[in-house]
């Protein structure tokens, strides 16, 4: 690939944050090279990239650096205008998800990551918390599908379809590895069918980290921060 | 043009953020005052989920958190632009709005300490927060957006009047002129761009204001001060 429209992604394999913007990279087509980090030896690229957090995922593009991964998929909308927009056109409705992305990034993922690290009634009441937190967000989103069940032709994903996909694409992995249900059809219906549904297109599947590595990996997650 | 509205309170530098952004393009609009003590049932029906200010009213259509608002303005009324042009810095414009809300917040932790190691480690949170605007953020340009003001600029607000108020409150001392000099240089330069002078709690009513609340949040910790 010549330096002209040279893209590479700093990322790490379980990292839902890099998923995000794998997703949105196959989506628009975008060829790209990736390089895999080892977080506790990070490399003098990641560190002179990402200088403020030293995260993944990184983003760069024709030598230019860009950092956190709400702020990719956005650049990534404005930068190849061709193919499906990544945000909607319309103010209000971007601003509807832009709100409730930042809310499952914000509140809701520290409610999930307050659930892994406890045990026993800490984390009886953290997860309660994030059932909560889930109805909230259902019932603030049954508006975006005015036609019934979420529906997606080809791979037509969003930046809040994206948001979602990355944090329970793999929930089922989550579940097997907490040993606690997430998503519950009963409790949360839309939720469900929307993830659902997103699991069956290819984009997402190929993006799916391999199972038995990701269920070890949330295992010892949990298993270090409870120790 | 459709019905402009924003419900805030005046110490609020998230309001402000809006206040500035809105005045800076241009956009009239009608400033409602909110009570959080006794939240109206037009602030309940506008946030029902965070039940916070500011929320936008246009048109009737709500938009809630400051910084989705922002960018919300941005994309309804173009003129003069508080991102820039080119895609990258807009990311890196955006990346400084999140690091905004995300780890400006340490100087309102700080605010409700007193002397010891709470206060000592939310003072070196709050260094080390400064020392990435100096370094990272601003380096050698006169604002964050360059040569005029941009969305980064009115996200750090915060920085430029609240923080004095708490170093007053708190008796610690975090800008200087020899720690952060640019940094420094820009809190000055930041109130004096016109919009943003005539658009600034008054410090000495905000001092009374937050003095209070600070001292009301230690009583209830059992802490004086």
């Amino acid at each position: 690939m010549g330096e002209e429209n040279k893209v590479t992604l700093y990322g790490m394999w379980a990292s839902p944050f890099v998923r995000r913007v794998k997703i949105a990279l196959k989506i628009k087509g975008i060829p790209y090279e990736y390089v895999e980090e080892d977080l506790r030896n990070k490399s003098q690229f990641l560190l002179q990239y990402n200088p403020v957090h030293k995260k993944v995922p990184v983003l760069v593009h024709n030598g230019n650096p860009i950092a956190e991964s709400l702020i990719i998929l956005e650049y990534i909308n404005e930068t190849w205008k061709h193919g499906r927009k990544i945000l909607p056109e319309d103010p209000f409705e971007r601003a509807k998800v832009r709100f409730w992305a930042d809310f499952l990034q914000q509140q809701f993922l520290d409610s999930l990551c307050s659930a892994t690290k406890s045990r026993e009634e800490a984390h009886e009441k953290a997860m309660k918390d994030v059932f909560k937190k889930l109805t909230v967000f259902e019932e603030g989103t049954e508006g975006f599908f005015p036609n019934g069940s979420p529906h997606f032709e080809g791979e037509n994903l969003g930046f809040l379809d994206i948001v979602l996909c990355s944090l329970f694409g793999s929930h089922k992995v989550g579940e097997e590895a907490l040993t606690m249900k997430i998503i519950d059809p009963e409790r949360h219906p839309l939720v469900h069918s929307w993830v659902t549904a997103m699991n069956e297109l290819p984009v997402v599947k190929e993006t799916l980290p391999p199972r038995d590595k990701m269920v070890a990996f949330i295992q010892s997650l949990r298993g270090n921060s409870l120790d | 043009m459709e019905e402009v509205k924003l419900i805030g309170t005046w110490p609020s530098p998230f309001s402000y953020r809006v206040i500035w952004a809105l005045k800076l393009k241009g956009i009239p609009y009608e400033y409602i005052e909110e009570d959080l003590s006794n939240k109206s049932p037009m602030l309940l029906q506008y946030n029902p989920l965070h039940k916070k200010i500011p929320v936008l009213v246009h048109g009737g259509k709500p938009i809630c958190e400051s910084a989705v608002i922002l960018q919300y303005i941005e994309d309804v009324w173009p003129q003069n632009p508080l991102l820039p042009n080119d895609p990258h810095e807009r990311a890196v414009a955006r990346f400084w709005v999140q690091f905004a809300d995300n780890k400006v917040p340490c100087i309102w932790r700080l605010f409700r300490t007193t002397e010891g190691d709470e206060q000592e480690e939310a003072k070196k949170e709050s260094m080390e927060m400064l020392r990435a605007l100096e370094e990272h953020g601003l380096r050698d340009k006169k604002f964050f957006g360059g040569d005029k003001i941009g969305i980064a600029d009115i996200a750090f607000g915060q920085v430029a009047h609240w923080l004095e108020m708490i170093e007053d409150l708190v008796g610690v001392k975090l800008i200087e002129a020899h720690t952060f000099p640019h940094l420094h240089a820009w809190t000055k330069n930041f109130k004096q761009v016109p919009i943003i002078k005539e658009n600034l709690p008054e410090y000495g009513e905000m001092l009374v204001y937050f003095k209070r609340a600070r001292y009301n949040f230690l009583a209830t910790r059992g802490l004086g001060i």
